[in-house]
């Protein structure tokens, strides 16, 4: 990624970016991997448990959500579809953020200037 | 040119920062093994609480939708970062991240909004996330969508953008980016946490007995992601601003 400096902004040095990458692939991995006996499951479904311990009388029957996904399968393609839809929007705006400032560059060499 | 950053202090403390957070991460994993959730489901808040969220949510997205009119119809260059803010909810809200206590939760996503459109716009586009999940995913419900609009869209984005006003200009960007973060983050889960408490007090200690036990559920699962969220939004925000300059300068978001 090449990053163009410009005034009073700092940009970080692509080691800068790896380093933070990095740290962030580990936080989210690391319990994989120390964390043994665990399926990481349902965080929705477990936090249930805690109301049914405090108030063993309610009942969350009384509405329904309208459609459930059939199974984990389908539920997980439904969460990569939303993943997906933030990614291309990124994706999109980022690079058209990108192309935008290029072509300015293009047009007008010093980097400073307004459209 | 690189490796010299590497001698420079400030790259040393971060280092150490991160090999004192997994060590944390670590020592936890080892100690507890808690649930945890993000969303209140369908049908866990009792139908007086439900209504009573809903209608607390309305005023800010009555605000929200006005400022996003606004935006679109005066500053049309700002509909890249709206979609750019929108799309960042949408994909961290998608991510089950496994957390230590052997559970997972996901991010929030709306610290970058907050910091580039305040709390009130960031009330609309999390609450479109939320109601994505709620209706395709059975991921938290439309009773309960006035409460998690509250935690995660509302109440976690104003309490960071609190954070945000404070910092801002005062501590190197990356610090007050990340704080932004991390509190929207973290912010969206004690706002959970009190609400589930007050719908579900504690039958001997009340509502406080049953905060700290929600609390204890989340917290620890949650400050991890919270601080790997923030420092994906500083890494995006520096993004933003060696290529969307002057876009962060119609925003007011000049050398902070």
């Amino acid at each position: 990624m090449t990053t163009q400096t410009q005034p009073r902004t700092k940009i970080y040095s692509l080691w800068i970016i790896i380093l933070g990458i990095t740290a962030i692939i580990l936080i989210s991995a690391i319990p994989l991997f120390v964390v043994q006996d665990s399926e990481f499951g349902g965080a929705d479904g477990l936090g249930a448990e805690t109301v049914a311990t405090l108030a063993p009388d309610y009942n969350p029957e009384w509405i329904t959500n309208w459609w459930e996904p059939p199974g984990g399968e389908t539920e997980s393609a439904l969460f990569a579809l939303q993943a997906a839809i933030g990614g291309i929007l990124i994706g999109y705006f980022f690079g058209y953020l990108r192309g935008k400032q290029k072509g300015r560059a293009e047009i007008n060499p010093s980097p400073t200037d307004e459209t | 040119m690189s490796l010299k950053k590497f001698k420079n202090p400030k790259t040393i403390g971060w280092l150490l920062l991160i090999v004192f957070l997994l060590s944390i991460q670590v020592a936890w994993a080892k100690s507890s093994a808690a649930p945890s959730k993000m969303h209140i489901m369908e049908g866990y808040l009792p139908l007086g609480w439900a209504i009573f969220w809903w209608v607390a949510a309305i005023p800010f997205w009555v605000i929200g939708f006005v400022q996003v009119r606004k935006v679109i119809t005066e500053k049309p260059q700002q509909r890249i970062m709206l979609g750019l803010a929108g799309g960042f909810i949408f994909v961290l809200s998608a991510l089950k991240i496994p957390s230590v206590t052997g559970s997972s939760s996901h991010p929030t996503g709306t610290g970058l909004s907050t910091i580039l459109f305040g709390p009130f716009i960031t009330a609309i586009l999390g609450t479109i996330a939320l109601i994505f999940q709620a209706l395709l995913l059975a991921h938290g419900g439309l009773s309960t969508l006035g409460a998690n609009s509250v935690s995660m869209a509302i109440g976690g984005p104003l309490v960071a953008y609190g954070i945000w006003l404070l910092l801002k200009g005062k501590t190197p960007t990356w610090l007050s980016v990340f704080a932004t973060a991390f509190v929207a983050d973290l912010a969206t889960y004690l706002i959970t946490t009190t609400q589930l408490a007050l719908a579900f007090p504690d039958p001997v200690s009340g509502f406080w007995g049953s905060w700290l036990l929600f609390a204890g559920i989340f917290a620890v699962t949650q400050i991890p992601l919270a601080i790997a969220e923030g420092i994906l939004v500083v890494l995006i925000f520096n993004a933003l601003q060696s290529t969307a300059s002057n876009e962060l300068k119609e925003l007011g978001l000049e050398g902070v």
